[in-house]
């Protein structure tokens, strides 16, 4: 059995807000970088070089790149030789995303009450998943998302019989309606199969693969491919203000289903890709 | 990219009806930050000054002036604001033509707005600008003082009085109806296999 505090697992989410809000991904960066040399629209390139050149600024700065710093979601995997000792693994967490958001002069963007609307004025809580894995290891990972482009995702349960075209073409649909306000150019998380609830976390999950990675699957590996051709034909463009450059990737992220179900969920993901990760 | 236009709040017709969709702006001036809570706080106050026939009270006169769909971050001690990047119009979409028929002149953020919104900018003569969503370090350069003007309690959805240079913008929707979103589509989408 190995021995993690809970003083640790608030550090590592602290230092992880902070870091994930701060600095743009590597796989992120060159994604852009690659995708600004082949816009064709003057507009285009305008916004990606503004992209980039505030994602500079934030790094060496240390500033959030963008003032919506997001509802917290933190993925776990937890070996399951792990004991967490020292007090509440939950609360651990809550401390974390407390600190890295006082600290690192983040955005508070948490109301305590969907209706009522109260902000619970430290960003808690966050949203967290759990995985229990093999192992010994406790691995976080901290993706903070705007609403922006959390707003414009879905959840649709396609039939069977619609297969993978049904699902093209409704996310060729979805993001040529919705793509625009999403804050192009977008990482496309899709999640196809499981349950009601599943498809939206391997949506989400999806989004944590590095930009530029294929599928280890070579049947969704072509599909991804097919997808993001397709997406960028759309011509929504950087800030959906017109131009070859609408996605940087599409994930996609398959689990088994009922025979009788077909259930898909798109999350979308800004050009301000935020995740980090740390293994205790 | 042509030249940026440089322009001057308040907005005048006259510099707005030369204003086209995809032009390139710096603005300067004065510009309001209001966002979701603000807007809604605004359109209340409207409605109960018609309902109790008296002049409302708003926190800033509308005539001529511009608002900004932001929440800043907090500032760190030494900065003017902290990272101040637009966030999606399409929220404020049921308020806005309200405060267009009042006299607003435009509008900065980021994403597609309604056709109601579009046509009351064509009938009351405004624009609407985009600002790059996610650049808000960038953006926060050029806003060189910040006063809190009203409902200090919404935290990062108060209204500021922003003093902004060479803020830059494009033009999204101009006085003539025009939508860059669309005309953007039209210019750069590729007809595959999949057609429509």
């Amino acid at each position: 059995m190995k021995e993690i505090t809970s003083q640790d697992v608030t550090q590592a989410v602290e230092t992880l807000c902070i870091s994930s809000n701060c600095t743009l991904s590597e796989d992120a960066w060159e994604a852009i970088k690659e995708m600004l040399k082949d816009e064709e629209s003057p507009t285009g390139k305008e916004v990606l070089e503004q992209i980039l050149e505030n994602d500079r600024l934030a790094k060496e700065e240390k500033l959030p790149m963008c003032q919506d710093t997001g509802f917290t979601t933190i993925f776990v995997e937890m070996g399951q030789e792990v004991g967490v000792n020292g007090g509440d693994f939950y609360e651990a967490i809550n401390q974390g995303v407390r600190n890295g958001y006082k600290k690192g002069y983040l955005r508070k963007s948490v109301v305590k009450d969907p209706l009522r609307r109260k902000n619970t004025g430290d960003n808690t809580p966050p949203w967290v998943h759990i995985d229990i894995i093999p192992g010994d290891r406790l691995k976080i990972s901290v993706m903070p998302k705007g609403a922006g482009s959390e707003n414009m995702s879905t959840i649709k349960m396609l039939t069977p019989a619609e297969g993978v075209q049904g699902v093209k073409r409704f996310v060729l649909d979805w993001v040529r309606e919705r793509g625009a306000n999403a804050c192009p150019p977008l990482v496309v998380g899709v999640g196809i199969g499981g349950t009601f609830e599943g498809v939206a976390k391997l949506a989400k999950k999806a989004l944590l693969r590095p930009i530029g990675s294929k599928n280890p699957e070579p049947f969704y590996a072509e599909i991804e491919e097919d997808f993001l051709k397709e997406i960028n034909n759309l011509g929504l463009g950087p800030q959906g203000l017109g131009g070859s450059t609408t996605a940087l990737a599409v994930h996609i992220e398959p689990y088994p289903c009922h025979i009788a179900s077909l259930p898909l969920a798109i999350n979308l993901q800004c050009h301000a890709v935020r995740h980090a990760t740390i293994v205790l | 990219m042509v030249n940026p236009i440089r322009i001057e709040t308040p907005l005048d017709e006259e510099t707005i009806i030369k204003l086209k969709i995809g032009d390139k702006v710096l603005l300067n001036g004065i510009v309001y930050t209001g966002r979701d809570q603000a807007h809604k706080r605004i359109v209340d106050e409207l409605e109960k000054a018609a309902r109790e026939n008296h002049k409302p009270k708003l926190p800033f006169v509308l005539e001529g002036q511009v608002i900004y769909y932001a929440g800043p971050a907090p500032c760190r001690p030494g900065m003017v604001i902290g990272p101040a990047g637009p966030t999606t119009s399409g929220r404020m979409d049921p308020y806005t033509p309200i405060l267009l028929k009042r006299g607003l002149k435009g509008t900065i953020g980021k994403g597609r707005r309604s056709k109601d919104t579009i046509e009351a900018m064509r009938k009351y003569k405004a624009v609407y600008f985009v600002a790059v969503g996610g650049a808000a370090v960038l953006i926060s350069k050029r806003i060189k003082r910040v006063e809190t003007v009203a409902y200090e309690d919404l935290g990062p959805e108060a209204i500021y009085r922003l003093q902004v240079e060479d803020f830059p913008l494009i033009v999204a929707n101009d006085v003539y109806g025009n939508d860059l979103f669309d005309e953007g589509i039209k210019k750069y989408r590729k007809v595959t296999q999949q057609g429509e």
